[in-house]
């Protein structure tokens, strides 16, 4: 039981136990001990479903990480080799095979394929000749993995890049077999809504996969009552600005990986009264986070600028309750005190580390090169001059800034004016391409083509309008006691969000008009439900909409969502899944052409 | 050893291959007998279970393999059959199966017939450039590409390919064969260019290289190269001929003006690339002609193409002594960025001097402090503390 995933409206560790419950199944059968070789970007994801602990008690004694040549010496019956379907790995787990040294204790060798099998590489073991050792190939379909408890992800890093670039809906066909699995958990959802065309498509797929099970009903209560399926691309603007929420920062500025955090050591190091200082550690810091977490649950969602004051708060609180031992005067009262204090030892740990990250972000914002970046997104975000050349995008191109940095912004000026003039947007390809290599025309491509950095095509500029109907700057956003979903850009409301609330009050029919200037068709279909299944909702109670992003979502829209839920009169519950976790940063690197040798 | 292609989850009723396991979860489990009730096809495929060998269509070929099971698809000679094969498992969506289908296709059709029917059937298309790219089948691919009228993407695949190259006369040869392609106007432009600077790159780098060892130029002894100049790009190659061919006449492919008009450079950048390159050498004689001087009512004023703060800021990096920072410093637009620039870089005549600008009697009297004593400065705050022509504000 993953503590952080009980604590939604949805118990999503239903999902988390069916997924171990698999894993073991396939364990097993490999009867015998066994050894796994990791691929190693697996790791991750897996962590959030079993710890080895699961693994040791289905006789997994040793672990390697899938590398060339031949596998380290274990005396186990069986090799499990966990992989993801490429090709390239499956050379590796050739060499392996190959280089096994069959005279000394035969071992068994076993395939499982992570989310599912591919055609492609099995016939590549097959041309190494290896593919008849396998005793088991299997796939584990890892679709949807529960990150906490109100967030779920597929982990699909090129599913934008397919989509929209290549024309190609492998991700979405993923995503349909990845909601049919979660209704089969959590039953049939009545009402699904959609904008985009991947939405289109996926709940196509997801209606026909429905049909074709005609005959058995899911006797299941329904859980959630709303899917609201958005394609990324309806929403460019919002991963391309800087978040600005306590989350958001971190994984902008640090990267947050399968649910950790890797930070810089120093601020982390403990120092004990009157010791000589060690070494600085060498390693980074890596922080869990979720919502298990207590304090973290807390400041995660605020804007940065009310995080300072969180701290202090519960700095206070926490004090207090440390000076309650004076306080503790009967056995009684001081076994009680003892009792409580792992838990605030661990609040004030937990105090500490965050105290510390948010000393180490706060270098960060108040700088003046934070503060001259945010402005000009701000600017563009508000429609101010978007149809020049930006001069601050100029110098930051003659100091060679960071490429993605000047590419993020470019687009978000493309974006919020619809396609730049052609003089400007050649302005900008010559400065990148001369500063940064002429090789960047492939990227410069790639952006065209997912409609983020193009010349204006004539029609008119939809933007201002956008941004007027549906509220999207709202000037003086509150950042301590937020009463918008603005507070997470501090002033921006993100489209997909806006669009978000305003379905489910007052509806979209209020809105047809926008939504036609936003692409992809929009639609509603519904699900009919076994009799007896349909929900009498107690007076008061919240529905639960599943809001699932089509290419990814970013840290701030999650907090935006749960700021609706937790509105007093919103009525609704918010539970996010989406094919990736991105910042501007990660979704940018996803756009570019070999960007190993395109971060400088 | 047998191979198991077993199919493993739970959820096997959603997927659409019947392999019924009991799951916590369900209270029906689909049982072998009421797996006829759901799907007429699959009740076809239980008859069909026995004939391993017989004639079966290809309907039912692809709901084999979408069960998992072994087909011969061998069987299926005829363009027709062939072609209903990649319909159905099109639209049955498993991605595998469609990739099986076009394994055999590709194997038994020729090009241009797969080519063409692959034309109008998107879906199968996408597959199959995504099965090439993945086996990184790029000749295989272009042709596809091409033959569907693709050229531009074709040609941009092709470029990319010299990103593989490493050795730069190789990779110019390379490019050399791209630059005919058929790009977009634009990238054509680009690519051309990319060519034009690999070649004057190789060519700069073989006569340095030789100039330093030579051991005569001065410039090469002084400031010693850190790395060839081949691969950089053009700004960096800009700022290497500012380094070490600044003097020399347009003609010449390695001067600076030559790299500037050949490549249309921005006035900003070539001056920015200029400044901070005479500034490393500290050849502040150059900097300052930089500068384009406007005769305003009797007065020279010094022009520049950016913010003259940031003049400062490409000095200081190259330690430019403090007489230098000073004449840029007194330049500077804005008084509170000037007066806070001066300070931090201790130029306490611009100080001063912008507070007498401003006549702020106070300011000034508060920096005296900060003046060594008896020094010129402060001798010079005196002065203008004690004259009584100024009117001071305050």
């Amino acid at each position: 039981m993953a503590a952080h995933l009980s604590y939604g409206r949805v118990n999503l560790n239903i999902l988390r136990e069916a997924a171990r419950k698999e894993l073991r199944e396939f364990l097993d059968k490999c009867a015998g001990s066994k050894a796994i070789v990791w691929d190693e970007y697996l790791t991750g994801p897996f962590g959030l479903i079993a710890q080895y602990s699961l693994l040791k008690e289905h006789e997994v004694e040793k672990m390697f990480t899938l590398k060339s040549g031949r596998l380290p010496p274990a005396d186990v019956k069986n090799i499990i080799f966990f992989v993801r379907p490429r090709l390239e790995l499956m050379d590796i787990i050739a060499d392996n095979v190959l280089s096994e040294d069959k005279m000394h204790s035969p071992r068994e060798f076993h395939i499982l394929f992570v989310p599912r099998r591919s055609m492609l590489c099995e016939q590549r073991l097959k041309e190494q000749c290896v593919l008849g050792s396998f005793n088991n190939i299997d796939e584990y379909i890892l679709d949807l993995i529960p990150y906490d408890g109100d967030l779920l992800s597929m982990e699909y890093e090129s599913a934008f890049r397919e989509c929209y670039l290549e024309n190609d809906q492998t991700s979405l066909f993923h995503t349909a077999k990845g909601l049919m699995t979660l209704q089969a958990l959590y039953g049939t959802i009545p009402q699904i809504f959609g904008k985009g065309d991947c939405a289109r498509h996926v709940a196509n797929m997801m209606l026909r996969m429905k049909r074709e099970f005609a005959g058995t009903q899911n006797q299941i209560l329904p859980v959630f009552d709303t899917l609201l399926l958005l394609d990324r691309n309806v929403d460019l603007l919002t991963p391309l600005a800087t978040q600005l929420t306590y989350e958001g920062l971190i994984d902008e500025i640090y990267g947050i990986n399968n649910g950790y955090v890797k930070l810089p050591p120093e601020k982390f190091s403990q120092k004990k009264q009157g010791e000589a200082s060690k070494d600085l550690p060498i390693e980074s810091k890596k922080l869990q986070l979720n919502s298990a977490e207590e304090l973290y649950g807390e400041i995660r969602d605020k804007n940065f600028n009310a995080v300072g004051a969180a701290l202090s708060k519960k700095a206070k609180v926490i004090s207090a309750a440390f000076e309650e031992r004076h306080n503790a005067k009967t056995v009684g009262e001081i076994k009680q005190f003892v009792s409580q204090l792992p838990h605030m030892q661990a609040a004030r740990s937990s105090l500490a580390n965050h105290t510390s990250i948010a000393e180490l972000i706060k270098d960060i914002t108040t700088s003046e090169a934070f503060f001259d970046k945010l402005t000009v997104e701000q600017e563009f975000m508000t429609g101010v001059d978007t149809d020049k050349v930006n001069t601050y995008i100029e110098d930051c191109i003659a100091q060679k800034d960071p490429l993605i940095k000047i590419l993020r912004l470019v687009c978000m000026q493309s974006v919020c004016n619809n396609g730049l003039k052609q003089k400007v947007l050649d302005f900008y390809k010559r400065e990148i391409l001369q500063t940064y290599g002429f090789e960047h025309i492939l990227t410069l491509n790639n952006l065209e083509k997912g409609g983020l950095l193009k010349p204006q095509t004539g029609s008119r500029n939809n933007h201002p309008t956008i941004r007027k109907t549906l509220k999207l700057w709202m000037e003086d956003a509150n950042e301590q006691n937020p009463n918008d979903i603005s507070y997470v850009y501090s002033g921006y409301a993100p489209l997909s969000i806006r669009l978000t609330q305003v379905l489910a009050r007052p509806g979209w029919r209020s809105i047809e008009e926008v939504l036609k200037m936003l692409p992809g068709p929009h639609f509603e279909e519904r699900q009919t439900l076994p009799s007896g299944l349909h929900k009498k909702r107690q007076q008061g109670e919240n529905r639960t909409t599943l809001v699932f992003f089509l290419g990814g979502v970013t840290y701030a829209e999650i907090a935006a969502l749960r700021f609706l839920s937790q509105m007093e009169d919103s009525g609704m519950e918010y539970v996010v899944a989406t094919t990736k976790l991105i910042n501007g940063t990660t979704w940018m690197k996803s756009l570019m052409d070999r960007p190993e040798s395109q971060t400088a | 050893m047998g191979i198991s292609l077993g199919v493993l989850t739970i959820f096997s009723l959603i997927s659409g291959r019947s392999k019924g396991r009991n799951s916590f979860h369900f209270t029906e489990l689909p049982c072998e007998s009421s797996v006829r009730l759901i799907t007429p096809e699959l009740r076809k495929i239980k008859s069909d279970n026995k004939a391993n060998v017989g004639e079966f269509s290809p309907d039912d070929a692809v709901h084999k393999l979408l069960l998992g099971k072994v087909v011969v698809l061998e069987n299926f000679r005829s363009l027709k059959d062939k072609l209903l094969l990649l319909d159905f498992s099109v639209n049955a969506h498993d991605g595998n199966v469609i990739t099986a289908v076009l394994i055999y296709l590709k194997r038994t059709l020729s090009k241009e017939l797969l080519f063409r029917e692959l034309g109008c059937r998107q879906t199968a298309l996408r597959h199959f450039i995504r099965y090439l790219t993945e086996t990184k089948e790029l000749t295989l691919l272009m042709e596809l590409l091409r033959s569907l009228g693709r050229t531009e993407e074709v040609s941009l695949l092709q470029y990319k390919d010299h990103l593989n190259i490493a050795d730069i006369n190789k990779r110019r040869d390379f490019l050399k064969s791209c630059v005919s392609l058929p790009f977009s106007a634009d990238d054509s432009a680009h690519v051309q260019h990319h060519l034009a600077l690999l070649e004057r790159q190789i060519q700069i780098e073989v006569s340095d290289r030789e100039a330093e060892r030579g051991g005569q130029t001065d410039v090469f002894q002084k400031f010693p190269r850190e790395a060839p100049v081949l691969h950089m790009p053009l700004i960096n190659t800009l700022y290497y001929s500012c380094l070490y061919h600044y003097t020399e006449p347009q003609e010449n492919y390695s001067s600076p003006l030559n790299i500037r008009n050949t490549f249309r450079v921005s006035e900003k950048q070539f001056f920015i690339t200029a400044l901070a390159a005479r500034s490393k050498l500290g050849a502040w004689l150059d900097v300052d002609t930089m500068f384009t001087n406007r005769k305003w009512f009797g007065f020279t004023k010094k022009k520049s193409p950016i913010g003259f703060h940031r003049v400062v800021d490409i000095l200081h990096r190259s330690s430019a002594p403090s007489q230098v920072l000073q004449k840029y410093i007194g330049l500077v637009d804005d008084t509170e960025r000037r007066i806070s620039l001066a300070q931090r870089h201790k130029c306490h005549d611009v100080v001063i001097n912008t507070y007498r600008e401003l006549r702020d009697r106070q300011l000034l009297l508060g920096y005296r402090g900060r003046v060594e004593p008896g020094s010129e400065q402060e001798v010079t705050i005196d002065r203008l503390l004690g004259n009584t022509q100024i009117r001071w504000k305050n």
